[in-house]
């Protein structure tokens, strides 16, 4: 009888077990990935950075700067969501395809994209939001406007207003007055973006990335989302700016670079001395 | 120089404000708890900011503030403990419908501790001609980061559950405070005194909870019966 009884209750754990464990699934456009698959793979790529807990402590992350992605706390720099929402599944999907510049996050195209979607099934379960929460509603992100010298120059005004260059520096460079300061959430030091480094952002390649960026914020990190504050066209200038301060051979930078000799003097300087200074 | 002038006298009164302005008890109302958090042991050394790399907001400060983690008054009262219902009191009470409102200003937020109850709307105001971000780091509520450029809108937010969230403003690394989130609408923040008072109470036996940033939490029992002022002490020992 006893027996009977712890057996049952064995039975039952299991079945607990198996239903909260891989509870998780995900779906990629046609792709659906399952979690059960994707911690075999998370075992074979992933655990020695991100750890058997997926709480970013593997056994590599005391050699790595910026430190691994905690998935337990469930907060995500790439998103097409806004500021304090989970990213769709496909925001996670393409964060593992296109790894991250500047970090020891590298592109995951070698393995399917079967394979990529499993993983990010299997991430969704160290977190219990993933099943309290769903993502937030995509940004929309309206047509680009044409490069023209007067976005260009406008989205200069607009990196100067609304104080970009504090971190990311005059020239774009990541070394601006607040740069050598700032921690991420888990106050671990962390550089800005240097725009002159080259052609990746962080959560893509694209002029549409690059708004993205801005308007959702990179949550965990310092970089706050604008949403509330920046018009869409506001935003659209900055992106434009932001490609002339790439060493890239983009519109935007010939735009820029034939404007530029002749009306060198009329510029002033972006930093305190371009009318943004704290309180007067 | 004239602005100058004014701007530090504005701010010279808005600190006085807040330091006369901590719980002031409604008239004809009688404290149900008061008391004192006393710290015993050395503090923590007080740091000064050094607010050179943003020289507007430098200039409004005769001498420079400093860090207010531990803020330490006459008798080793210990300022912003928050001290609140955290049992027995009335389970369903709603949030009050006027949001709290609180400021940055100077490049500094105030006031440091700010209580809310679940559910209030926290309206946070930016006075300066720089941008802030404020970036709340939840982790029982979510974790958002949002900028507030010179002139714009306050941002008007709300926190579903009970937490005490640390909040960063990255752009300046100095300014730091709490944004703590409570179901009761029972609490109270020590002055530089490190007083308090629960005001309104009704008769009944309750458990206070003081929370401290560094020093952590203590909890005590207390009956309250009507009319009469209950006093009640917390001791927090520095390690």
């Amino acid at each position: 009888m006893k027996t009977t009884i712890s057996l049952a209750a064995t039975f039952l754990v299991l079945l607990a077990l198996a239903a909260t464990g891989f509870a998780q699934e995900s779906e990629v456009g046609n792709l659906h990935g399952s979690a059960a698959t994707g911690k075999v793979l998370y075992r074979r790529y992933c655990v020695g950075c991100h750890g058997p807990e997926g709480d970013g402590n593997g056994e590599n992350a005391q050699w790595i700067d910026p430190k691994p992605r905690d998935f337990t706390a469930a907060v995500f720099k790439c998103r097409s969501t806004p500021t304090g929402t989970l990213p769709t599944d496909q925001d996670l999907f393409d964060s593992v395809t296109r790894g991250f510049v500047t970090t020891n996050m590298p592109p995951w195209r070698p393995i399917t994209n079967q394979n990529r979607a499993d993983l990010i099934a299997y991430v969704k379960t160290f977190s219990a939001r993933w099943e309290k929460e769903k993502p937030g509603t995509p940004i929309t992100i309206p047509p680009e406007p044409a490069v023209t010298i007067a976005s260009i120059l406008h989205g200069r005004e607009i990196f100067q207003k609304n104080d970009c260059w504090k971190c990311h520096g005059p020239q774009g460079h990541g070394d601006g007055p607040s740069a050598a300061t700032l921690t991420d959430s888990k106050d671990n030091p962390i550089r800005p973006y240097n725009f002159a480094a080259g052609s990746r952002f962080k959560c893509g390649v694209s002029n549409q990335d690059l708004y993205r960026i801005f308007m959702t914020g990179l949550d965990g990190t310092p970089m706050p989302s604008y949403a509330d504050t920046m018009q869409p066209t506001d935003a659209w200038d900055l992106v434009h700016f932001l490609r002339t301060l790439q060493p890239l051979h983009t519109q935007e930078a010939a735009t820029w670079k034939e404007w530029l000799p002749a009306h060198r003097q009329e510029m002033k300087p972006i930093g305190p001395e371009g009318g943004s200074g704290a309180s007067q | 120089m004239k602005i100058q002038r004014a701007c530090t006298a504005t701010l010279l009164a808005t600190i006085l404000l807040r330091m006369f302005g901590v719980a002031s008890a409604a008239p004809g109302s009688a404290p149900a708890v008061t008391g004192k958090v006393i710290l015993q042991g050395q503090p923590m050394k007080v740091k000064m900011i050094n607010m050179s790399s943003e020289p507007g907001c430098a200039k409004l400060y005769s001498t420079p503030p400093t860090t207010e983690d531990v803020v330490v008054g006459p008798g080793g009262g210990l300022k912003n403990v928050v001290v609140y219902v955290s049992a027995g009191g009335p389970e369903q009470i709603g949030p009050p419908a006027q949001p709290v409102s609180v400021e940055q200003k100077g490049c500094w937020f105030a006031p440091h501790i700010v209580v809310m109850q679940a559910n209030q709307e926290v309206r946070v105001m930016n006075e300066d001609a720089t941008t802030h971000n404020i970036h709340p780091l939840a982790s029982v509520n979510r974790e958002w980061n949002k900028a507030q450029p010179p002139g714009t809108a306050p941002l008007e937010e709300t926190f579903a559950r009970e937490e005490f969230i640390s909040v960063k403003y990255n752009i300046h690394s100095w300014m730091h405070s709490y944004f703590v989130v409570l179901k009761t609408p029972y609490y109270s923040v020590s002055n530089e005194n490190g007083t308090f008072s629960l005001e309104n109470l009704p008769p009944g036996k309750y458990t206070v909870t003081a929370w401290h940033e560094i020093y952590g939490k203590q909890t005590q029992e207390v009956t309250v019966s009507g009319g009469e002022t209950q006093p009640l002490n917390f001791i927090f020992k520095a390690p």
